[in-house]
């Protein structure tokens, strides 16, 4: 997938002189097409990586398209606060590659594990995840990242992974794609999971079972229409990603169908919306804005509780 | 001379607006803010190629307040530079404004480049900016001003190295040393001197500067870019509390709001009338 990445982002970068490459000292070799053609446009900003989000921050605000590469720990974890405040809460179109996707670094330990970066980065108004599964969505997906009007976090694989889509899908950033057909049961898959799932799905078949593929490349924002569909058709659904179960694909879906149960679902949730509060104001305002308030809580949970009663 | 003077008078009345709306909204931070006021009026009133009618304009110089906490200063500043009406700031901390104790984003105030406040952001993205200058080959200047406290962030000096491999000469890190940060004494939290040393040891081209005087403010900021080719360090030698005789030195002033009575002997000693 890097070497894809390489290719791609030279191609983008030959027709848009907008576009500047921002490396963390790794990638050696990789870049040399792209730092040919264009030398002034290509950044190695060292192993200091909060320093090259800001400065690629900075580079956004002034009508570049920064592309950040390096390796996915290295450019969200170490640099969590400049991508939160430099990045986001200015809505600075970067787009913020990482490379080594979940579990693709395994032998070299937990430092180099990718396993919480979905569940961050989603965290993060503004902010949109992708999570490609092979060279053609990784190449698609970049290119609608570089026309998106604010920033975007993509995790891709190493090398050496297979090619899914044999033709070129119709590729929408946050819209799904399906990989395969079936009627028993729906398997979702984001990122480099797709060849396992793909086998799971196999093996399934082997035991009379055919099983709906989905391709989840963008998991913020959420394809929740294609959720609705797959929910209201198959009885059994199983999310599938090389991350943690705290807050990935899982964890999205699981919070969107808990508010989808409503006005009959059990469980509600109060708190701030996916946003920055860019007006001033007390904590009591601040409060008040996102319904923070004990009248508000009761108000909502009496509501709740009559309709529940009268189901 | 009377140009120096002119822009004296200026820092008065900023001093004592900010010593005003410190009482009326509660906002603290007077003694950072008190203490890079010159800094801010040599910059916008003299030395800063900008157009307050067109904020964004392309070609304009940059100014970061990378030190956000010392925003009501800045906000004042860009008031009477005329980037908004003055009789915004009468709003200054209600609920629902703009004007909180940091900068808002570029989006939501004319005038402001980055949005600041947590500490070590605005001068790296500052070295965003003026790189960004250099391959639009538009030759605008970047000045990112930074505390002393603001040092201690390990992405300062991130920024001061790459800033000096690149030979980033059109941009310019002021540090508004006023040898304390929010609990002590600045070189006895974490090791600072020697600061203009430093700087030069990280490649850039680092002088000093006495932080209130106007006329040598002036003349310094005016050698921004500096002929050595490498990006310039201006060490300006402050004092926290600056203007008024009883917070000048005095750290308490980095989280106390003045009473009533003592905005009014703040504004008599600076020559403010009612």
């Amino acid at each position: 997938m890097r070497n894809a990445f390489a290719d791609e982002i030279t191609r983008q970068g030959a027709r848009d002189p907008n576009i500047v490459l921002l490396s963390g000292d790794i990638g050696n070799k990789l870049f040399d097409r792209f730092k040919q053609l264009a030398p002034d446009r290509f950044l190695n900003c060292g192993v200091a990586e909060a320093n090259m989000m800001s400065v690629a921050a900075g580079m956004a605000l002034s009508g570049l398209r920064p592309v950040i590469y390096t390796i996915a720990p290295f450019t969200t974890t170490r640099c969590f606060e400049q991508i939160r405040v430099d990045v986001c809460y200015h809505k600075a179109p970067v787009v913020i590659v990482g490379t080594g996707a979940g579990l693709s670094y395994a032998e070299l330990g937990p430092t180099h594990h990718s396993l919480e970066d979905l569940a961050l980065l989603r965290s993060l108004p503004e902010m949109n995840v992708l999570a490609p599964c092979d060279e053609v969505e990784l190449r698609l997906g970049l290119r609608a990242a570089l026309q998106q009007d604010r920033p975007t976090y993509m995790r891709i694989g190493k090398k050496g992974e297979p090619v899914i889509h044999k033709g070129l899908p119709v590729f929408r950033l946050g819209k799904a794609i399906t990989v395969r057909e079936g009627d028993d049961v729906c398997l979702i898959s984001i990122g480099n999971m797709m060849p396992v799932v793909l086998a799971a799905a196999d093996s399934l078949r082997d035991q009379g079972l055919s099983a709906r593929v989905e391709s989840f490349h963008t998991l913020k924002p959420l394809d929740t229409d294609r959720l609705t569909h797959i929910f209201d058709r198959y009885p059994l659904v199983a999310a599938v990603e090389e991350h943690s179960l705290l807050g990935g694909l899982g964890g999205s879906i699981a919070e969107w169908l808990a508010r989808q149960h409503a006005p009959t679902g059990r469980l509600m949730c109060f708190g701030t919306e996916d946003v920055f509060m860019h007006e001033v104001g007390s904590q009591d305002y601040a409060r008040n804005k996102f319904g923070l308030t004990a009248g508000n809580i009761a108000e909502t949970v009496s509501a709740g509780l009559a309709r529940l009663r009268a189901h | 001379m009377e140009r120096v003077s002119q822009l004296e008078d200026t820092a008065r009345v900023i001093r004592a607006r900010v010593v005003e709306t410190s009482h009326r909204s509660g906002t603290p931070h007077l003694g950072s803010c008190l203490s890079c006021i010159d800094i801010l009026v040599a910059l916008y009133f003299e030395i800063l190629h900008i157009d307050p009618a067109r904020p964004t304009d392309v070609a304009r110089d940059r100014f970061i307040l990378s030190k956000g906490h010392a925003a009501p200063a800045l906000f004042q500043v860009l008031a009477l530079r005329g980037y908004y009406p003055e009789a915004l700031l009468q709003n200054y901390g209600e609920d629902g404004g703009v004007f909180a104790e940091h900068p808002p984003t570029p989006s939501h105030l004319p005038g402001i480049e980055a949005a600041t406040g947590s500490l070590g952001h605005g001068f790296p993205m500052g070295l965003g900016m003026a790189l960004a200058g250099r391959i639009h080959n538009r030759h605008h200047r970047v000045f990112a001003l930074v505390s002393d406290g603001e040092c201690n962030e390990g992405s300062v000096w991130e920024a001061a190295m790459l800033a000096a491999s690149h030979k980033v000469a059109n941009l310019a890190v002021i540090i508004d040393f006023n040898r304390w940060q929010a609990t002590g004494r600045s070189e006895q939290v974490m090791a600072l001197n020697p600061l203009p040393d430093k700087w030069r040891a990280f490649g850039w081209s680092a002088r000093e500067v006495d932080g209130h005087d106007m006329g040598e403010l002036i003349k310094c900021l005016r050698q921004v870019p500096d002929g050595s080719g490498r990006p310039v360090a201006i060490v300006a030698h402050t004092v926290k509390g600056k203007g008024v005789s009883f917070m000048e030195d005095d750290n308490n002033w980095h989280y106390r709001i003045p009473s009533a009575a003592e905005v009014a002997a703040a504004r008599l000693e600076l020559g403010i009338r009612a």
